[in-house]
């Protein structure tokens, strides 16, 4: 197996985006090419979890290797839930790795507001069991909800800790020019105030509005290739050094203890094992919080901090920039947005970014290592990589 | 004879009580000023209005334009009994929201207009024109459009507006939805915030002047203007011309 380096990153805000979905999954990959200057695809992989049904497209990675004129190169798209993005990622390196391809492509991308909110959630419930849990109404905030009950009762988070990893990512994406809410928030004005109940109303009992991401279009890109190119395109050598990927069953209430993220649990670990490293070597993180109490549950799972300590060490200021292991520095999932099959490759251009010292006023200093953690269905397919700079 | 004739054109307000200021805290943390302005500020208000109508997202342009001719008929008397409310943060113009009564039993809701975007500021607002038209003027009911989806969403979905579609609205003629009362009522509890009165450091910072918005809308930031700048629907051109002109 030969290593892989990502070299190019490209994205678009994440927001509502008024173009056709192909040109919003082309425009990060043109981004990418220019900035590691190279205009080679061997391969494309294209995921999205949700053109079909919302944007009636189909072909999508035929259609935008097109539209990037970057044909005959190969293309392939991903479908995975929301762990789209990570598994285009892993499987652009299994082809660099293998030999098979020098240059790949990986490019996330979904255009969500197309549909109104209540669509696009029921569009996401759809990864949820067809029959012991879609049929009875189950949405993603509904399992995200009672997850949340059962993790309060469990382990002592409260509705603050939620807002504390609220307010922490907003701050963050109020540095992250690409991020859908630049909207500095305050645990006065969305649980404190006589008006907090109004700002931040429920919407799936724990959880409020602000513990909820939005719903959001977007792309993003990386290019992958070997060291050899790497080199030359004089980048940072930023080397994919750990990939993990894990699944769970596909009901929630299948599970023995539901508060236990087992997928991520071996995702993690996998994704450790292969780059040779401890969780406690990780410079920072970027989880899948589409839902505040992820982030924490997440955080513990991966193995930062002890089971049921998560919400502890966001108290004590370790996920915020300048702590122990900064978290969601992009604004993470909740402030950045979620574009579904576009995330995990956001996440990976974030700390892509962060590894390359070039995140600005977001900066994690001397940042070596990242990882990413996307979370596909609820907790069912997950995919973790590791990013390890060299120089 | 001019005068003569202006004394026709102007129509004759009907005395309206004011709407006391209230003031809140958004999700931001800032408290928020919402009181009523009359017409000797509106002059103070136009210029950031004016802006707005270049701004081709969430149809700010068609509302910015209509809200201008709303006030400068307010300013101009050529509204029958309107009333305008402004929001404000630390003096700042953060929403701006108007209406009028059409008699003593039904108000015409014109318009809601957030100079600062998220945060509930426009909802807060909206919430209100509605409040003044239940509370102070005692209307049975408050005639509704929506001209955005967001807007559609805060007033017809969150407030669950009748339908009263046999009335054509002021704005453009279309079919009405209404405030009830009753509907009011059933929204309070959960959609209707404020406090009063409004601590008098706060009332008078409000009052000492109207400030620009610092962040108002802007339209969205051109990042695929690049698949379109060569004119060419399908955006495939772009990559092998550079080609073409020999990577330049």
């Amino acid at each position: 197996m030969r290593d892989v380096y990502a070299v190019g990153i490209g994205i678009t805000s994440f927001t509502r985006l008024e173009y056709p979905l192909v040109e919003i999954a082309a425009y990060p990959g043109m981004m990418a090419m220019r900035d590691c200057g190279l205009d080679h695809i061997d391969h494309l992989y294209v995921a999205n979890m949700g053109a079909a049904r919302l944007n009636n497209q189909t072909g999508l990675a035929s259609a935008v290797v097109d539209n990037l004129s970057l044909t005959p190169a190969s293309a392939d798209g991903v479908e995975n839930g929301p762990a789209s993005g990570a598994s285009a990622i892993k499987q652009a390196y299994m082809a660099v790795a293998s030999g098979m391809h020098d240059i790949v492509m990986a490019i996330g991308a979904e255009k969500m507001r197309e549909v109104n909110n209540l669509e696009a959630t029921e569009f996401v419930a759809t990864l949820s069991h067809p029959l012991a849990e879609y049929i009875y109404g189950v949405t993603l905030p509904a399992l995200a909800g009672m997850f949340a009950r059962l993790y309060m009762d469990k382990y002592g988070v409260t509705s603050r800790h939620l807002a504390m990893v609220a307010v922490k990512n907003h701050a963050n994406a109020m540095h992250n020019f690409y991020a859908h809410l630049h909207q500095p928030i305050t645990i006065e004005g969305i649980l404190d105030s006589p008006e907090a109940s109004t700002n931040n109303p429920y919407i799936a009992d724990p959880l409020r509005f602000f513990d909820c991401c939005p719903v959001s279009d977007g792309a993003a890109c990386l290019i992958l290739t070997t060291a050899d190119i790497a080199k030359k395109t004089g980048k940072p050598m930023i080397r994919v050094a750990g990939i993990g990927q894990a699944t769970d069953t596909h009901a929630v209430h299948d599970r023995k203890d539901p508060t236990d993220l087992l997928a991520v649990r071996e995702a993690a670990r996998q994704s450790f094992a292969m780059a040779k490293i401890k969780p406690s070597d990780v410079d920072i993180a970027e989880l899948h919080d589409a839902f505040t109490i992820l982030e924490i549950a997440e955080s513990e799972e991966v193995g930062f901090f002890p089971k049921g300590k998560g919400h502890i060490a966001l108290e004590e200021g370790a996920t915020q920039i300048g702590g122990k292991i900064p978290i969601n520095t992009s604004g993470g999932l909740k402030a950045k947005g979620h574009p579904v099959g576009a995330t995990g490759v956001g996440q990976a251009h974030e700390i892509v970014l962060q590894l390359r010292g070039d995140a600005k006023d977001r900066q994690v200093k001397n940042a070596k290592i990242g990882f990413t953690c996307n979370f596909g269905g609820f907790g069912n397919n997950v995919v973790c990589l590791t990013f390890i700079r060299e120089n | 004879m001019a005068i003569d004739l202006e004394k026709i054109l102007r129509p004759i307000d009907n005395p309206l009580p004011k709407f006391p200021p209230k003031y809140m805290t958004v999700a931001s943390g800032e408290q928020m000023v919402i009181r009523q302005v009359e017409r000797e500020e509106i002059p103070l208000i136009l210029p950031y209005v004016e802006p707005l109508m270049h701004v081709e997202r969430d149809f700010y342009h068609i509302v910015s334009a209509r809200v201008y001719a709303e006030l400068l008929g307010y300013y101009t008397h050529r509204v029958q009994d309107e009333y305008v409310l402004i929001a404000q943060i630390d003096g700042e113009l953060a929403a701006i929201v108007n209406g009028r009564t059409v008699n003593g039993d039904a108000g015409m809701s014109y318009h809601t207009l957030a100079l600062r975007r998220g945060l509930r500021i426009g909802a807060h607002a909206f919430a209100a024109k509605m409040e003044y038209h239940m509370d102070i003027l005692k209307q049975k009911e408050v005639l509704i459009v929506a001209e955005s989806p967001i807007g559609f969403r805060r007033w017809m979905i969150e407030y669950k507006l009748e339908k009263r579609f046999d009335i054509a609205h002021e704005l453009g003629g279309v079919p009405s939805w209404a405030l009830t009362k009753e509907l009011f009522e059933n929204a309070r509890a959960s959609l209707v915030v404020g406090r009063r009165p409004v601590p008098e450091y706060l009332l008078a910072k409000a009052q000492e002047a109207i400030l620009p918005p610092s962040d108002p809308p802007k339209p969205p930031a051109d990042l695929l203007a690049a698949t379109r700048s060569l004119y060419d629907s399908t955006a495939t051109a772009l990559i092998e011309q550079r080609k073409r002109l020999g990577g330049k």
